[in-house]
């Protein structure tokens, strides 16, 4: 019997697990899906392909999600994001250096970001007096998680991210070395970057984005709303096959499975140990083993994680408005909500209308007001740092 | 910039074979301006530097991501970047996808002036990846022939044949099972290493 062939695009991360798994270990087949998978090397050629049509569905950054559908950046190409693969997973690596600078000036809980991010810019400005060079962070691509996650951070503690630090895309396979050579002074990545970095004792882990954020979506699985209303069985049957996969995941006796079919040479490619410590949010963050254990590193389907929240996605886009990628409009914070389809994902399972995500912020920064995802602007007056478009 | 004058054109490409080429290819039609970028640390730093107004990047550089920062408002940015590609010209996105090239292009630049520059690297970089793939087929045609001589042998060995019949008997296998020669001699290479 042969399935519905399908053509999907990933990024060798930790945060393809559902959709790699639902693949490797047979839920899309059993959903009468044939996918083959294809491993990419940029976001960009995700996006593009995923826009023309040469993938049917991909792994895809939720800002990029967003930032499509708006015409932000690139050609404008709606898309519809049906199912999240992950909350969280990204964390912030500093090198030896700046992590014992970070660590001279602290005061208060090292794990408190606000506390790290005050002391970040009593660095940042004892550097300026000297005439150091500002220092500069790594992060994956402009719409991404990581450039607001880094930006959100910094920002609370006053530093401002597009003048007082140089922010600069690398890939994430770049990262390490990056940090190595001192051509970064840090990163926001997701898994397994950061642990890759500790164990080669280039780098110290200073925070899981848990820590920033307690709820952050972080990929979807994304498709052309054109593909999504022309194809709505197959992609229910994709949805049913990811649920699957994030359920199998997210059992603890199949996390040494499912890491080991994560590190395969073709799918991610690195150490299934390293792979199980991220899945198991058991982190080394020291060259000197210290380790961090964290029940919220990354969520693969648990607490309610793989159905789309809108309100993530209007956070998404309050950012790209703080930061001048977009203008302000209630049309498009209507765009953007509407990328993230909850109603998709329950028509799919089954389950009721209404169901819930979560707690009434649905996001848990750890500075500034709950987010309000009604008025973003009210919710953007209560910071001072930002590019707001006039 | 004049309408005379040459655009300038950055390729940012590690295939240093692909990018010679290319960069013939350009010259021959009257692009003077052309750079090659094969180091991609401090990818942005070497761009600003030569102030392109085209930018030409192979789809299978992780680097790609790097580039589009610089759509992005920033005091780094001098001049914005549009890509080539507009709404209404799909096509040029299909074929350039396609080929496994993305083109940057500084806004200002007339999309006359664009067209032939990506038409240009669209061919050569379709006649580049044929080259490629007829290497890989002369040198698995290479390895086939291998694996076919050592079937022979062995089947010459054990069924008493000349090596004529070997092959015809190789042959007629591969034709009734509908496969490849090589498929089928690599098949009886690999049970007589088994039954050693």
């Amino acid at each position: 019997m042969t399935g519905q062939p399908l053509c999907i695009g990933f990024i060798p991360l930790v945060d393809a697990a559902a959709l790699i798994v639902a693949v490797d270990k047979g839920f899309a087949a059993a959903e009468g899906l044939d996918v083959t998978l294809v491993r990419e090397v940029s976001w960009s050629n995700v996006r593009d392909k995923l826009n023309i049509g040469l993938f049917d569905a991909a792994h895809l950054l939720a800002p990029v999600a967003i930032a499509s559908s708006l015409g932000l950046g690139h050609v404008k190409v709606p898309i519809v994001a049906p199912f999240n693969l992950g909350l969280n997973g990204n964390a912030i690596t500093v090198s030896p250096a700046l992590h014992v600078a970070i660590m001279g000036e602290i005061s208060g809980d090292p794990f408190d970001p606000m506390a790290t991010a005050l002391a970040l810019a009593r660095v940042v400005a004892a550097r300026r007096k000297s005439g150091a060079e500002p220092l500069t962070f790594g992060m994956t691509f402009p719409f991404s998680t990581h450039n607001y996650q880094l930006r959100f951070w910094m920002a609370a503690g006053g530093v401002d991210p597009d003048e007082d630090v140089r922010l600069v895309v690398l890939p994430p396979p770049y990262m390490v070395d990056s940090l190595a050579n001192g051509h970064v002074d840090a990163f926001c990545v997701g898994a397994p970057w950061n642990s890759v970095a500790v164990d080669l004792g280039v780098g110290h882990i200073l925070h899981f984005v848990s820590d920033v954020l307690v709820r952050a979506a972080e990929k979807v699985l994304a498709v052309r709303q054109s593909w999504s209303e022309k194809n709505p069985a197959v992609l229910a049957a994709l949805i049913r096959a990811h649920f699957r996969a994030a359920e199998f995941i997210e059992d603890p006796q199949n996390r040494a499975e499912a890491a080991r079919i994560l590190a395969q040479p073709e799918r991610i490619g690195v150490d299934a140990d390293v792979i199980l410590r991220t899945l198991d949010g058991r982190l080394k963050i020291s060259p000197d083993g210290t380790m961090r254990e964290s029940n919220r590193y990354l969520l693969v389907g648990r607490e309610g994680a793989a159905r789309p929240d809108p309100v993530q996605a209007a956070w998404l886009y309050a950012q790209m408005v703080r930061w001048g990628q977009a203008s302000i409009s209630p049309e498009a914070l209507d765009v953007a909500k509407a990328v993230f389809r909850p109603d998709l994902y329950d028509a799919a399972l089954g389950l009721k209308e209404g169901a819930r995500n979560g707690s009434s912020d649905a996001i848990g920064a750890f500075a500034g007001p709950p987010f309000d995802d009604t008025d973003i602007a009210g919710h953007l007056a209560a910071f001072t740092i930002g590019r707001r478009k006039p | 910039m004049g309408v005379e004058t040459s655009p300038k054109i950055v390729i940012v490409d590690e295939s240093p074979i692909r990018a010679a080429i290319l960069v013939e290819g350009l010259r021959e039609a009257g692009f003077t301006g052309v750079t090659h970028i094969s180091e991609m640390h401090n990818l942005l730093a070497r761009i600003y530097a030569l102030d392109p107004d085209v930018i030409l990047i192979d789809l299978e550089n992780p680097s790609r991501d790097v580039l589009e920062q610089m759509f992005q408002v920033s005091r780094a940015v001098r001049r914005p970047i549009a890509m080539f590609v507009d709404q209404s010209d799909s096509a040029s996105i299909q074929a350039s996808v396609d080929a496994g090239v993305s083109a940057y292009i500084v806004d200002g630049l007339k999309k006359e002036r664009i067209k032939p520059i990506l038409d240009l690297c669209i061919s050569r970089f379709n006649a580049f990846s044929k080259l490629q793939d007829e290497l890989e087929r002369t040198k698995s045609a290479l390895e086939d022939r291998k694996v076919i001589d050592r079937a022979k042998g062995i089947v010459m060995k054990l069924k008493g044949l000349t090596e004529d019949e070997a092959y015809v008997l190789l042959r007629s296998t591969a034709m009734r099972e509908k496969k490849k020669i090589g498929e089928i001699a690599q098949s009886i290479v690999t049970a007589s290493e088994l039954l050693k």
